[in-house]
């Protein structure tokens, strides 16, 4: 961050001068913060705006009964199980992961660090496919789940298995580079010291990456929350059984209950605004390596 | 760095089992079951379903819609990151954090908002339509689905870049006679270039595997506007699940050689930072 300082340049004179040739002119400016409004506000601002209206068009009242009848309710509560579900597992995943990774040093690192990352890749469509696959109708699995009378696909499992694949990677490829950057000689010096392993970890460790790992939670909590893709291949879309919220979205929209899609929507932008600002909140903390881009 | 001793920091085969075993079990070998059921029919069978005319038209559409998608987010990302650096104005920090919105909005959500949005009796659409321009329910409302699912990935690359890049090169630049535009094509695009690439290739890698947004918005008429995700979810339905599977290993090939070539180009960038 240099910028303004002056220097001394003997050809061109006073630095003055200089410093509003390396810059843009007033009205290149204008044009550039102009094309920049314009196309957040026509992508990101616009939008959001739509999902209120939409969602109040109709009045407080459908609102409120859009968002508070059975079947809604009960859209809310599966969500709520398979985050409460996934996020806590890819928790431990993540913690156990970053561990072995920054700690250690092994072969085969980078492909088990591709490995992790490929549920960002692969399509929420494909995701849904591989557990259909597995627990389907003829899948792999489906005898002995039959003799042990469990159903996985279009059930809340599998559902749950969805999830926990689509937010896999989040909270391992938020840990891994930071716990690598702090390197491991104060865990080092605590074993040295006579603490236990289990001790070094809950000590020293877990408190130097907190900001971290809750900013990896926000992320997998906020995709698992709302993934749509990969639920809706597995989820076989019963009313009040096996629907998550985006799921109930699509139901209301697809029978031209527009206000109610909208109303129910609005709560998964109101997350969404939530985990923005706990995204600015935790990010203000802690030196974070770089952004987690899913 | 590397020590003869046995490292003292203990829970490597511990944290190593548990990791190694879950993404076996999550990942691993899901993925190979649904390559494996691809294979199970003949290569003439596999062949057959994905070279099908249907499988074919919406390879294309798939790949052009995510290109356009991604050329209007590398122009565009890169003029906000450059906004967002370099000048300062009354509610930036707002807008900063307002670019991550599509990836904290579930896609089932901006897929119905859009399609309300630019539908013929839309706030946007009535206009356009006047003009005759049909977005909704036809292959340029995918392209705006998928620009708003890939906005945020170039705006995040170059950031960083542009923040760490010093006014000093600029300055030499201009000293030495460039006018603001030659410094820009001589001296900052080459140098914002690997950034702006590995941006580029994420919201592209995005944008092929899309659905949610997409499958409101486009109106998914076969040979039309039926991107290749849809494709698949039609063949389940009909319990083809063989030429589900061909289909979701095609894209999963595709997804990971994007997946290799966004670590090289990020491999690229750092070494470029680094420099």
């Amino acid at each position: 961050m240099a910028a303004g300082a002056p220097a001394i340049d003997l050809k061109h004179g006073p630095s003055a001068t200089k410093a509003r040739i390396a810059t843009e002119g007033p009205l290149a400016r204008l044009i550039l913060i102009g094309a920049m409004l314009g196309f957040l506000g026509l992508f990101l601002i616009l939008p959001l705006v739509a999902v209120f209206t939409e969602a109040l068009a109709r009045g407080f009242g459908v609102y409120w009964a859009a968002i508070t009848e059975p079947d809604a309710r009960a859209a809310i509560r599966l969500t709520l199980l398979a985050a409460g579900i996934a996020v806590p597992l890819n928790v431990v995943f993540g913690l156990a992961a970053s561990w072995a990774i920054a700690k250690f040093s092994f072969r085969g690192k980078q492909l088990l660090i591709t490995m992790i990352d490929l549920p960002f890749a692969v399509s929420p469509i494909v995701a849904g496919l591989i557990y259909v696959l597995l627990y389907g109708a003829q899948g792999w699995f489906t005898p002995a789940l039959k003799a042990a009378d469990l159903q996985i696909i279009f059930a809340v499992p599998g559902i749950v298995l969805a999830t926990l694949f689509v937010t896999f990677p989040f909270v391992a490829r938020e840990l891994i580079p930071l716990m690598e950057q702090q390197g491991r000689d104060r865990e080092e010096a605590a074993l040295s010291l006579g603490a236990s392993g289990w001790q070094t970890f809950r000590r020293i460790t877990l408190p130097s990456v907190r900001w971290g790992l809750l900013y990896g939670i926000i992320l997998c909590n906020a995709r698992a929350m709302g993934e749509f893709g990969a639920v809706s291949v597995v989820s076989g879309h019963i009313r009040g059984h096996t629907n998550t919220i985006p799921l109930h979205v699509e139901i209301l929209y697809n029978e031209y209950q527009f206000a109610a899609a909208f109303a129910v929507a609005s709560l998964l932008t109101f997350l969404a605004l939530v985990t923005l600002v706990a995204q600015i909140l935790v990010g203000q903390h802690g030196n974070r390596e770089a952004p987690v881009i899913p | 760095m590397s020590r003869k001793t046995r490292p003292v920091i203990p829970g490597f085969g511990l944290t190593m089992g548990f990791t190694v075993t879950y993404a076996t079990l999550v990942v691993l070998l899901p993925l190979a079951a649904l390559v494996a059921k691809a294979l199970t029919p003949s290569w003439a069978t596999l062949w057959a379903t994905i070279s099908d005319p249907r499988a074919v038209a919406s390879y294309r559409l798939t790949l052009w819609t995510s290109l356009l998608a991604a050329g209007i987010n590398g122009i565009f990302g890169l003029i906000t990151a450059w906004v967002l650096v370099r000048y300062p104005f009354p509610g930036r920090k707002l807008v900063d954090a307002l670019v991550d919105l599509p990836f904290a909005l579930p896609t089932a959500v901006a897929g119905i908002t859009l399609t309300t949005l630019y539908a013929p009796n839309g706030w946007l659409g009535r206009w356009l339509d006047a003009v005759g321009i049909k977005v909704a329910y036809a292959p340029l409302g995918i392209v705006v689905a998928l620009t708003f699912i890939g906005l945020p990935y170039v705006v995040r690359t170059v950031q960083p870049v542009l923040e760490n890049l010093g006014s000093e090169l600029e300055e030499a630049a201009a000293s030495l006679g460039a006018d603001r535009l030659q410094t820009f094509l001589r001296v900052l695009l080459p140098t914002l270039l690997p950034a702006l690439l590995t941006g580029f290739a994420m919201s592209f890698a995005r944008a092929v595997g899309e659905y949610g947004s997409v499958v409101f918005i486009s109106g998914n008429l076969p040979m039309r506007t039926e991107i290749t995700p849809l494709l698949i979810i039609t063949k389940l339905e009909q319990y083809d699940y063989a030429g589900a599977a061909a289909l979701g290993s095609v894209m999963l090939l595709f997804s990971f050689v994007l997946l290799l070539g966004i670590n090289g180009l990020q491999h690229w960038n750092q070494t470029r930072q680094g420099a």
